[in-house]
């Protein structure tokens, strides 16, 4: 036999690679840095690949995938899981017939996210198995093992990765995978599994945690645990990409290295603990691996406070280990991020910053909108929040200020989840009335210029069915849409909106201009195509 | 073969091509034979924010991330990076920064990050066959020759 091919890649593209090999049917997701490229990369090498409008949709595109009996991946970054919690807390009871690996992407460090939620929480709280690699060879076997754990216990099973491991590259050998030939998909009705009324619901979840003690108890001696018997007088518990860091801080300690992290392998690691003179978890984020070992009765030492917040390196690891908390240095100043010179969306935040807008926010390129010189956003909490957060704000204020209070949401995220924002408007609209404008672009830019419902184009640029969002806002009642398209003139959008916002009624303006860089990307695709 | 890591901080401005630049020293040093992480935060780069990458190479490597300080070679590609990036290095490491390569040396600014690794070049165990393997590699076609020019001109920034 040939030895496997040894390629360098990035946590993300072994992910892709992995599930070509595994005969993935289906991947669906959304764009979220750092998960993007999985999908991407999926789909540049021949697998089928969607983006859904969110990760809840996602989510329930890919359940009923592995409802089928195919095998199916769902990505995301770990701020979607939050979207997606509904289907995933549920599809834990009815479990799929094939397998369904859900992929959350962490981002402790926050280098691209608004806030560094843990989600190794969600797995506990689901109750689903968890599995972290910490590097691109680990992205690439854990998927094949995550498969076959939800084959063999018919549960969706998390991929827990972190922007280290989805970015870095590292060398992977394209080796046999761990799960078995993909099944072919057909329905197999059973109602009592898959149709969670309360008295289905009721032995679902003891299943679940049935099934859950059982891979707990596998995993004891899985092959998913490496330990390394070193010097006993320091052992470490680690996983992901911290068990890299902590490898090359403490080089010689005895090491415990989990793969599955949910459900633990308890007495594995009780043994482990007991073998050694001191024992420290070295972990990202929440205290989750010192907790649940402390209540298992496992003596373990954490880290102190304050390496909770951001990422972990190599310094950080040995200062943990030296148990110093004194002040570290902070990190070099770079140059923070700019809306591009001749981005559409500056002339919006010149003209919302000159009328003096209160303005309700989102996610996107345009956050960058708050940033001088424009400084002209007042909120951005989560992707679609603008819409519900300016009719709040327009409920309660004084007059003369509602009056001055928009809704700014790209387009992307507006498809994502600013339909219901809308839905909203029309339902319980404010007194003084409301605008909401959608900066439409024609792409989700901030991710790396994806396609999605509003484009009318598929995650591989090819035409579909297109969302037109006037027409939408027309179904809805919306009394006022305007469409600016190509808008280089600021004076016209100002006159809208001092017409607009205090007029009482609801409006909706779209902004249409497309980003400046998927001008050159259609350009080289026009050119890749022959056309 | 060296054993020990060594440790390269690519840093610049988005658009500069630092990314490209430490895709194309990671895929020399694989094609070398060592082992190989490479490191980022990317996400946000092409709105012109600083961007920087840590390569490392080595008999085995474990944290993708140079630590803080411990750099033995930071390239840098924008000359307002110099100075924010210039903690990474170790004392007694090197600084390539953009000023090696002439104002007017190079036919296409825009080759400077692989002029650079040009420089580069000469301080590190990788042979030059892999160097110009890995920059076709990760290069369209047609902008081989300039490339390759830029490495040519960046190596012979460097005395031997
Ligand atoms: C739940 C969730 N999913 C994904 C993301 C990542 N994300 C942030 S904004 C955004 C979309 C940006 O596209 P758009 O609204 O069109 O604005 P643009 O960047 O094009 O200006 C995405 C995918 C997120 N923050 N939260
Ligand atoms: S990438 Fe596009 S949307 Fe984002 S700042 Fe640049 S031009 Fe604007």
């Amino acid at each position: 036999m040939n030895a496997p091919e040894r390629m360098l890649l990035s946590g993300n593209e072994a992910v892709a690679l992995a599930a070509r090999g595994l005969g993935i049917a289906l991947g669906t997701g959304y764009p979220g840095t750092p998960s993007t490229e999985i999908l991407e990369d999926f789909s540049a090498r021949g697998g089928r690949a969607q983006w859904s409008p969110n990760e809840k949709v996602a989510m329930e595109v890919a359940l009923g995938a592995a409802f089928g009996g195919a095998r199916a991946i769902v990505t995301m970054k770990h701020v979607g899981l939050n979207v997606a919690a509904d289907p995933l807390f549920t599809a834990a009871y009815t479990g799929v017939s094939g397998a369904l690996v859900v992929v959350s992407a962490d981002d402790p460090g926050m280098a691209s996210s608004q806030n560094e939620q843990d989600n190794r929480r969600y797995a506990v709280a689901a109750g689903l198995p968890m599995l972290e690699p910490s590097d691109s060879q680990e992205a690439y076997d854990f998927l094949g093992w995550a498969v076959r754990i939800s084959e063999q216990w018919h549960l969706p099973v998390i991929l827990r990765m972190t922007t280290r491991v989805c970015h870095s590259k590292t060398i992977v050998e394209a080796r046999p995978l761990a799960a078995t030939a993909p099944p072919a998909p057909h329905f197999e009705r059973d109602i009592a599994q898959r149709v969670m009324i309360p008295a289905y619901a009721r032995p679902a979840h003891r299943r679940l945690r049935e099934k859950l003690a059982q891979i707990a108890t596998w995993g004891e001696t899985a092959p998913l645990i490496r330990r390394i018997d070193g010097d006993r007088k320091l052992g470490l518990i680690a996983s992901g990409i911290s068990y890299e860091h902590a490898m090359e801080a403490a080089p010689g300690a005895s090491f415990l290295k989990l793969g599955l992290t949910y459900p633990l392998p308890i007495e594995n690691i009780r043994r482990f603990a007991a073998g050694v003179e001191r024992c420290v978890v070295i972990e990202e984020g929440d205290p989750y691996l010192v907790e649940a070992l402390r209540a298992a009765d496992i003596p373990v030492e954490g880290k102190p406070e304050m390496y909770r917040f951001g990422e972990l390196n190599v310094e950080r690891v040995r200062r943990i280990l030296a148990r110093d908390v004194s002040p570290e240095p902070a990190p070099p100043r770079g140059k923070p991020p700019q809306l591009c010179v001749g981005c559409p969306h500056r002339i919006v935040f010149e003209t919302l910053g000159k009328l003096g807008c209160i303005v309700a926010g989102d996610i996107g390129c345009y956050t960058l909108g708050v940033l001088p010189p424009f400084e002209a956003m007042d909120s951005c909490v989560c992707m679609g929040a603008s819409i519900g957060v300016g009719l709040g704000l327009r409920h309660v204020l004084p007059e003369a200020e509602a009056r001055k209070v928009v809704s700014v949401i790209g387009d992307s995220t507006f498809v994502h989840s600013g339909i219901t924002g809308l839905v909203e408007m029309i339902y319980n609209p404010p007194p003084t009335g409301h605008v909401v404008l959608i900066l439409d672009n024609g792409t989700t830019a901030m991710t790396g210029l994806q396609e999605h419902p509003g484009t009318g184009r598929t995650l591989d640029h090819r035409p579909t069915g297109r969302v037109v969002f006037e027409n939408l806002a027309h179904a809805l009642g919306i009394s006022e849409v305007h469409v600016l398209e190509n808008l280089k003139d600021a004076a016209a959008l100002e006159e809208l909106m001092m017409r607009l916002m205090p007029s009482g009624k609801l409006a909706l303006v779209i902004v249409r201009r497309p980003c400046l860089l998927t001008a050159k990307r259609d350009a080289d695709l026009a050119k890749a195509s022959g056309t | 073969m060296n054993t020990k890591t060594t440790n390269v901080v690519i840093a610049g401005l988005g658009g500069q091509g630092v990314l490209k630049a430490s895709d194309i020293l990671a895929d020399a040093a694989f094609r070398a034979g060592y082992d190989v992480k490479k490191s980022e935060i990317h996400g946000m780069s092409q709105r012109g924010g600083s961007v920087s990458s840590d390569v490392r190479f080595g008999r085995e490597v474990f944290s993708p991330m140079v630590p803080p300080g411990e750099a033995d070679y930071l390239v840098v590609l924008a000359p307002d990076q110099v100075e924010v990036n210039r903690p990474v290095l170790r004392a007694g490491g090197l600084l390539i920064a953009p000023d090696l390569i002439g104002e007017n040396v190079l036919p296409n600014r825009r080759s400077l990050n692989v002029a650079l690794l040009g420089a580069l070049s000469r301080h590190l165990e990788i042979g030059e066959s892999h160097w110009l393997d890995a920059l076709r590699a990760h290069l369209p076609e047609k902008l081989h020759e300039a490339n390759l020019a830029a490495f040519a001109i960046g190596r012979k920034a460097v005395k031997p």
